[in-house]
């Protein structure tokens, strides 16, 4: 009877390896349709095995993860599961449990794992009580969040959108269930165009709201400096891996290199570019090219200066170029002695010692990032991302709606049809105001019209 | 005190719209029933408008028919004028509204009644229930007598300390011209019922003759009349009459602001709440000052008569007043009013205190429906009758209890909405309160509900028969069209197309009725959608078939949020579905009720006391 659930469930931002489990009757066939392998298919695999694929969506790959399946009633819940293990940080795990959503399983609820497993008969009675406590605790902190979150301009966004919707709603419901009053129909063209406002709005909450964005797509830091200034060793220090290769020689990263890293649960995308300098090849000035472009896209620069070498004019250069965003200035290599001297035009911004070698000034700058993305979107914590993805994945579902809206009517599929999908988008909206629907949209009729023969 | 000789299983206090069916249904299923009226002679009165059906109630009426109730029948035969309402729109807001002949239809009820076995019909005026501990046992009368019966089930329609309104006089009255229940509201207070009060209003009713049908609009009935009856052979035939449309004028709207102090809604002297959905004449003009006309409808009250019924000019002026308003009105310069207009204020009881069955929670087998429960309307009253008289028969038989899913019907939606949400005005149905309204059409309450009638036991054998035919004819249609192709597209998409309709398709069955055609056409049509409703009912339906035993103590769950812990403990849902739609209940305390009936399941089934846990038709 049980619908199918997913969730990331490891915590978001932390850790090298992130779990996206998805437990429920359709579990495998998810798993079948998102996961991708020469050796079969996870319906196909035994219980308690471990397979390596990829995850694949529009013919990319998104990660390329480890697959486990647990078959009822040996899993947690005792249902069919399946965990998929990918990469840590935000993004991969994101990505794979919002393709789990799209092939038909739900957002679990807050410690729906542990109450399955309760109802299933999987922990004992005795901890009945401890797993309602779990529930309510984990609630009560989401609504907490969820609150803070919508604060403000957000929520006031969505209400607008909302009010539109339920007043279009209202309109239609009238005329639908009011035939023999003079209630005018409202025309197609005025239909359609109240739609496209209100899915253009939601849809512009969902990309480019600041905070909607980045906690969707990540923060994006690039990393400018100088050849050989060190950029590559401070991203690899900041991703904890060996990513950016670096070498002695200067000039090494042609390309832009860019990996997501979790700072303070904040998804971060840094982006490491070529050195900056006077180009002689044709190949490095296409990288220089792509370092001024990664820098005009970027929310936050790390303006990596080498401290053991005599101030440059490029550096200058790189601070006119930098002007309008927000700059951290980082002096690297303070292992060695300092033989940079600013010229007094320099005006130094959120300047940090570090030495990427040793790892020293390292935390601090983690610090120094994760307070700059506060200081950008205000009110957000690491918290705020399970939040909102539920909250994006309401607002996904109601411009989805809209535009069925919208297409019935384009196709003339009749005005009960539209409704229909009006009242989706309303519940979905629902999802994130905490408003119902049903009586509100009658109170908006008798206030808006005359009816009653 | 003298006792009746009879002990009946139900008795049925009041022979409206919801006595009528509630005492049908229980006679039908076994019980020895009494239906108790205080005038014989308004059995199945329309105290209001004279129509059945329209909008949303038209489903109604085709659901209590489709499984086994009488409305639709009485409202078919006794037809004065057949209009399908919406035909413009799709085919889940289509709507019947039949306008019929007012004493006609209560002949008709009166006799349905009088022949029906195991019901008896007695005028006699209740002014008491006798209850021994918290059970019903049965009602004491205005002269004494002590009836005694296993269920009651209470349809007092504005009978209940009834206070009837026109301009500053105000008397007591259950209708215009019959007497209030004053000590039977008084027998629910003392039991511990919370009481609340409602308004209403009728217009006026005027003379034809003194009316000037060349200035008002003809509007003339359906050549194909539509029935609200599966029973009713598409060959029926009556002579239709026709209704008139006339408007209000700038004077009409004058003459209500200068004496808007007079009248009994605005001078304070009503304090009951009254439907926003049919506001009186004064409402409209005051609350939508812009509006420089409204439409009026004149509805004859029979073929016999000559009375026109008013729609739309509910008022609670003084008399005079309302001549002068009527006349105010285009091609009214004359006219007589034969009735006037009233608004009457009636206690109701909350219905939060009930059961999905209609029982309420505090005195077992005693059962509301109809107003008394808040609502209004004949069919939204009819419905709740047939699904108390069920649940108050098959209570009295030891048999499980039935009540429909908000998936099922709307009488799943009406009632779930009573006993789960309440009401702060007089209830009415709208297909915007259904959300499967795609699926909860008029066209397929037989195919949604008259399996469950027949079930249930209400259901006839020659309805069966004819349904069971239509069904079967439906179903291999609908696998010919889809198996048979046209090139490599099925009939069935080809039917999917918008403009095309089953007599277009490359080729047809000849004897299938045009009914069954329909009803092909809007299923594949709507499919999609369908589909996709079914999938939600489906994930409903596991939340309303848990049920939630009486004895839960809210308060003892620390889990629950304190505001929910109040909200349930005051509405005390039959199921976690119920619970779900308590306002303000999250899905977190959901969760925890879940949880918490799982831990008291599994020591109720170890302690071997298991009660008999109700039943969840139509999923």
């Amino acid at each position: 009877m049980e619908d199918t659930i997913a969730a990331i469930s490891t915590p978001l931002g932390t850790g090298g390896i992130a779990i996206v489990r998805v437990s429920g009757p359709s579990a495998l066939a998810v798993g079948d349709a998102v996961f991708h392998s020469s050796r079969g298919k996870p319906s196909q695999f035994l219980t308690h095995t471990v397979h390596y694929g990829r995850i694949v969506q529009d013919n990319a790959v998104v990660d390329q993860v480890m697959l486990v399946v647990f078959r009822t009633p040996h899993s947690y819940t005792t249902e069919d599961t399946v965990e998929i293990h990918c990469h840590g940080g935000v993004l991969a795990a994101r990505s794979i449990l919002s393709i789990c959503l799209q092939h038909g399983a739900r957002l679990a609820e807050p410690g729906e794992f542990t109450k399955r497993a309760f109802l299933n008969g999987r922990i004992d009675l005795t901890q009945a009580e401890a797993v309602m406590d779990l529930i309510s605790a984990q609630t009560q902190f989401a609504q907490t969040v969820a609150a803070r979150a919508l604060e403000g301009h957000l929520l006031l966004q969505i209400k607008t959108v909302r009010e539109k919707i339920a007043d279009l709603s209202a309109q239609l419901e009238a005329y639908l269930d009011f035939p023999d009053e003079d209630i005018q129909s409202v025309t197609c063209d005025t239909l359609s165009a109240d739609l496209k406002d209100s899915t253009s709005c939601l849809q512009e909450l969902l990309n480019t709201g600041p905070k909607g964005r980045i906690l969707r797509d990540g923060m994006r830091v690039a990393i400018v400096g100088r050849p050989n200034a060190g950029k590559s060793s401070i991203m690899n220090a900041l991703l904890g891996r060996e990513r950016s290769i670096v070498t002695a020689v200067a000039g090494t990263t042609r390309d832009s290199i860019e990996d997501m890293v979790a700072i303070s649960g904040f998804p971060v995308r840094l982006t490491d570019t070529a050195g900056f300098r006077y180009a002689r090849g044709a190949v490095e000035s296409e990288g220089i090219k792509q370092a001024i472009n990664t820098l005009d896209h970027a929310e936050i620069v790390l303006h990596i200066i080498d401290r053991s070498r005599p101030f440059s004019t490029l550096d200058s250069e790189l601070d006119r170029l930098t002007r309008r965003k927000s700059v951290i200035h980082v002096y690297n290599k303070i292992d060695l002695p300092r033989k940079l001297k600013l010229p007094i035009a320099f005006e130094e911004r959120n300047p940090l010692d570090v030495s990427a070698l040793t790892g020293e000034g390292i935390e601090r700058l983690r610090n120094m990032i994760a307070k700059t993305i506060t200081a950008e979107c205000v009110g957000t914590s690491a918290v705020d991302v399970t939040v909102n993805e539920r909250q994006a994945l309401a607002l996904d579902h109601a411009v989805a709606c809209l535009t069925d809206a919208a297409k019935a009517i384009t196709a003339g599929e009749g005005i009960e049809l539209a409704c229909h999908h009006l009242r989706g988008a309303l519940n979905a909206i629902g999802e994130i105001t905490g408003e119902t629907t049903h009586e509100d949209i009658l109170d908006r009729i008798f206030s808006s019209f005359c009816i009653g023969k | 005190m003298r006792s009746h000789s009879n002990e009946y299983d139900v008795i049925v206090v009041g022979a409206g719209h919801a006595g009528v069916e509630a005492a049908l249904a229980a006679a039908k299923l076994g019980c020895q029933t009494l239906l108790l009226t205080s005038n014989l002679d308004t059995i199945a009165q329309m105290s209001c408008n004279p129509a059945i059906g329209g909008m949303a109630k038209s489903q109604l009426v085709r659901e209590i028919d489709a499984i086994g109730g009488e409305m639709g029948l009485a409202a078919d035969q006794t037809g004065i004028q057949f209009r399908m309402l919406n035909t413009g729109k799709g085919p889940a807001v289509w709507a019947t509204r039949i306008q019929c002949d007012k004493k006609s239809y209560q002949f008709y009820m009166k006799r349905v009644v009088e022949l029906q076995p195991r019901l008896s019909v007695k005028q006699e005026f209740v002014e008491e229930l006798t209850v021994v501990g918290n059970r019903v046992t049965g009602v004491v009368t205005r002269t004494g007598i002590k009836i005694c019966g296993k269920a009651v089930i209470l349809t007092t329609g504005t009978f209940l300390s009834g206070l009837i309104h026109i301009g500053e006089t105000s008397y007591t009255g259950g209708r215009a011209g019959e007497p209030a229940a004053d000590k039977l509201s008084c027998s629910l207070r003392n039991l511990g019922y919370e009481v609340g009060r409602f308004k209403t209003g009728t217009p006026p009713r005027i003379h034809m003759a003194s009316v000037d049908l060349s200035k008002v609009q003809v509007q003339h009935g359906d050549n194909q009349p539509s029935f609200l009856s599966y029973r009713t052979p598409p060959s029926f035939h009556v002579e239709q009459l026709p209704c008139y449309v006339t408007c209000t004028t700038d004077e009409t709207a004058w003459l209500i602001r200068s004496n808007l102090h007079r009248s009994a809604m605005y001078s304070g002297q009503i304090k009951g709440i009254g439907p926003r959905y049919c506001p009186s004449i004064e409402d409209k003009i005051v609350r939508f000052p812009n509006r420089s006309s409204h439409q009026v409808f004149l509805e004859p009250e029979g073929r016999t008569t000559q009375e026109l019924y008013v729609n739309g000019i509910s008022t609670s002026l003084p008399e005079e007043i309302q001549l002068q308003v009527i006349r105010s009105v285009v091609g009214l310069k004359h006219a007589e009013i034969m009735r006037p207009a009233y608004a009457i204020e009636y206690d109701y009881v909350p219905p939060q205190q009930l059961h999905s069955t209609l029982e309420t929670k505090r005195t077992e087998n005693l059962y509301f429906a109809g107003q008394i429960n808040g609502t209004s309307g004949y069919e939204e009253a009819a419905a709740q009758g047939i699904v108390a008289g069920i649940n108050a028969a098959y209570k009295t038989q030891g048999r499980h209890s039935c009540c429909f899913a908000r998936s099922s019907s709307y009488i799943g939606v009406l009632i779930d909405d009573l006993v789960t949400k309440g009401v702060d005005e007089p209830y009415r149905m709208f297909t915007s309160r259904a959300e499967y309204r795609l699926q909860l059409r008029q066209d397929n309450a037989d195919l949604r509900l008259t399996p469950i009638g027949h079930q249930i036991g209400l259901v006839g054998d020659a309805q069966w028969n004819a349904f069971v035919e239509k069904r079967s004819l439906i179903d291999s249609e609908m696998e010919r069209l889809h198996n048979t192709r046209e090139g490599t597209v099925s009939y069935a998409d080809i039917l999917r197309r918008p403009d095309i309709s089953y007599a277009s398709l490359p080729s047809t069955r000849a004897d299938i009725p045009f009914q069954v055609q329909q009803q092909i056409e809007i299923q594949i049509k709507y499919e999609g959608y369908i589909l996709r409703e079914l999938e939600r009912i489906r994930r409903a339906t596991f939340l309303d078939a848990k049920s939630i035993p009486s004895e839960i103590n809210y308060h003892e769950i620390r889990a629950l949020r304190f505001e929910s812990r109040q909200k349930l403990s005051k509405i005390r849902p039959d199921s976690i579905g119920q619970a779900s739609r308590v306002s303000g209940v999250t899905p977190s305390d959901v969760a925890v009720l879940l949880v918490w009936l799982k831990k008291h399941d599994s020591r109720r089934t170890s302690n071997q006391v298991r009660t008999d846990a109700g039943s969840v038709w139509g999923e």
